[in-house]
């Protein structure tokens, strides 16, 4: 109990433990810090994928080690490789499977344009069948240029207002 | 000896089967037989010649001659070492020649390739399904009339697919006498 008309001080068994924050960068913070891949690795791209897995470069030190192989657990599919009309099949049924919020790194100039591959059985970008959010260039890129479309895909999450969005949508509706 | 084995091969199959032509160049033995009986010559050269192998089935197409199609068997014998090609011709009016999946099971995706690529259909095969391309694509993408950037496809809900640009871009390099570092597109735009 404080006395009446005392300043109010600061405590340092509660302040301590305070955060004060806007809710969309408590969810931003946490979505980028923890992205698990999807690794769609269909081609070369998939080895340089699997080296910056590796301990030597490392995603772990950014979140994102864990790669899942189920659609259903990851957040970000890195589309590593050539995709083949057949297989582009595959991977829109498996994009179409991840839940949201999903992001999409079409990773080397395979997955991003067709690449050297202009011809009747290459999907021209992977572009065409779902939405890309960062392209990274390179054939195959190397580990750190993966790294550096990862760290971008970060600051892309972080300038997302998906709580504010949804709370203009409410305040639409209600008036 | 092996060679005068091989030689005696060719003697069995002329025998036994009516072989239109028989080709030997650099060591490589082609006999072109007649199509309907690819079937019978097939086994009696597994079963009666020791040809335990398919190694390939390979489909040509001469477009513009008249019979369009070919097709060429390669059989390896692995007791001598002995490679054998058995060519058929096939016309494009009737495109389809009797399956070999019963003497080889390797022949049944060797057979779904060929039928993708060129639109061969094999009688007889007991699961013809496109192998390469998506089912329901409407092109055979080998033959010689088809372009290589592919022909504009749609399946509503299923796939769909484009000519892709061949001119332009990072990747493609134009016909002239410039010398490499000049024709390299990278170099032009800067």
């Amino acid at each position: 109990m404080t006395e009446v008309g005392a300043i109010a001080s600061y405590d340092s068994k509660i302040e301590g433990n305070v955060i004060v924050t806007r809710l969309d960068s408590a969810i931003n913070w946490m979505r980028k810090n923890s992205l698990w891949p999807m690794p769609m690795g269909l081609a070369c791209c998939a080895i340089e994928l699997m080296a910056a897995a590796s301990s030597r470069f490392d995603i772990a030190r950014f979140g994102a080690e864990v790669m899942r192989f189920s659609p259903r657990q990851s957040d970000v599919m890195i589309v590593a490789g050539t995709v083949t009309y057949k297989m582009a099949l595959a991977v829109k049924r498996i994009w179409d499977q991840m839940a949201e919020p999903k992001w999409c790194i079409a990773m080397g100039a395979c997955a991003s344009s067709g690449g050297m591959y202009r011809s009747y059985a290459v999907l021209q970008g992977i572009d065409q069948l779902i939405p890309v959010d960062v392209y990274i260039s390179g054939c195959p890129p190397r580990p750190e240029a993966l790294i550096e479309g990862l760290l971008r895909l970060q600051r892309k999450i972080d300038t997302e207002h998906s709580f504010l969005a949804q709370k203009k949508d409410l305040l639409a509706s209600l008036s | 000896m092996a060679a005068a084995q091989l030689l005696s091969d060719v003697s069995a199959f002329e025998a036994k089967f009516k072989v239109l032509e028989k080709v030997s160049f650099r060591g490589e033995t082609t006999l072109v037989v007649e199509r309907d009986a690819i079937t019978e010559i097939c086994r009696f050269a597994k079963e009666q010649l020791g040809y335990t192998m398919l190694l390939d089935i390979s489909g040509i197409d001469h477009f513009g001659d008249e019979p369009r199609f070919e097709l060429a068997y390669e059989l390896y014998q692995f007791e001598r070492g002995d490679h054998l090609r058995l060519k058929i011709s096939i016309s494009e009016d009737a495109l389809e020649v009797p399956s070999v999946v019963c003497v080889w099971a390797t022949a049944n995706w060797h057979e779904r390739e060929a039928f993708d690529m060129y639109g061969i259909r094999f009688r007889g095969h007991p699961d013809l399904r496109r192998i390469l391309m998506w089912d329901g694509y409407p092109f055979f993408p080998l033959r010689k009339d088809f372009p290589l950037a592919g022909k504009p496809s749609n399946m509503p809900d299923v796939a769909f697919s484009k000519a892709a640009p061949l001119e332009g871009g990072p990747f493609v390099t134009m016909p002239s006498t410039a010398t490499a570092k000049d024709r390299e597109p990278r170099a032009r735009g800067e």
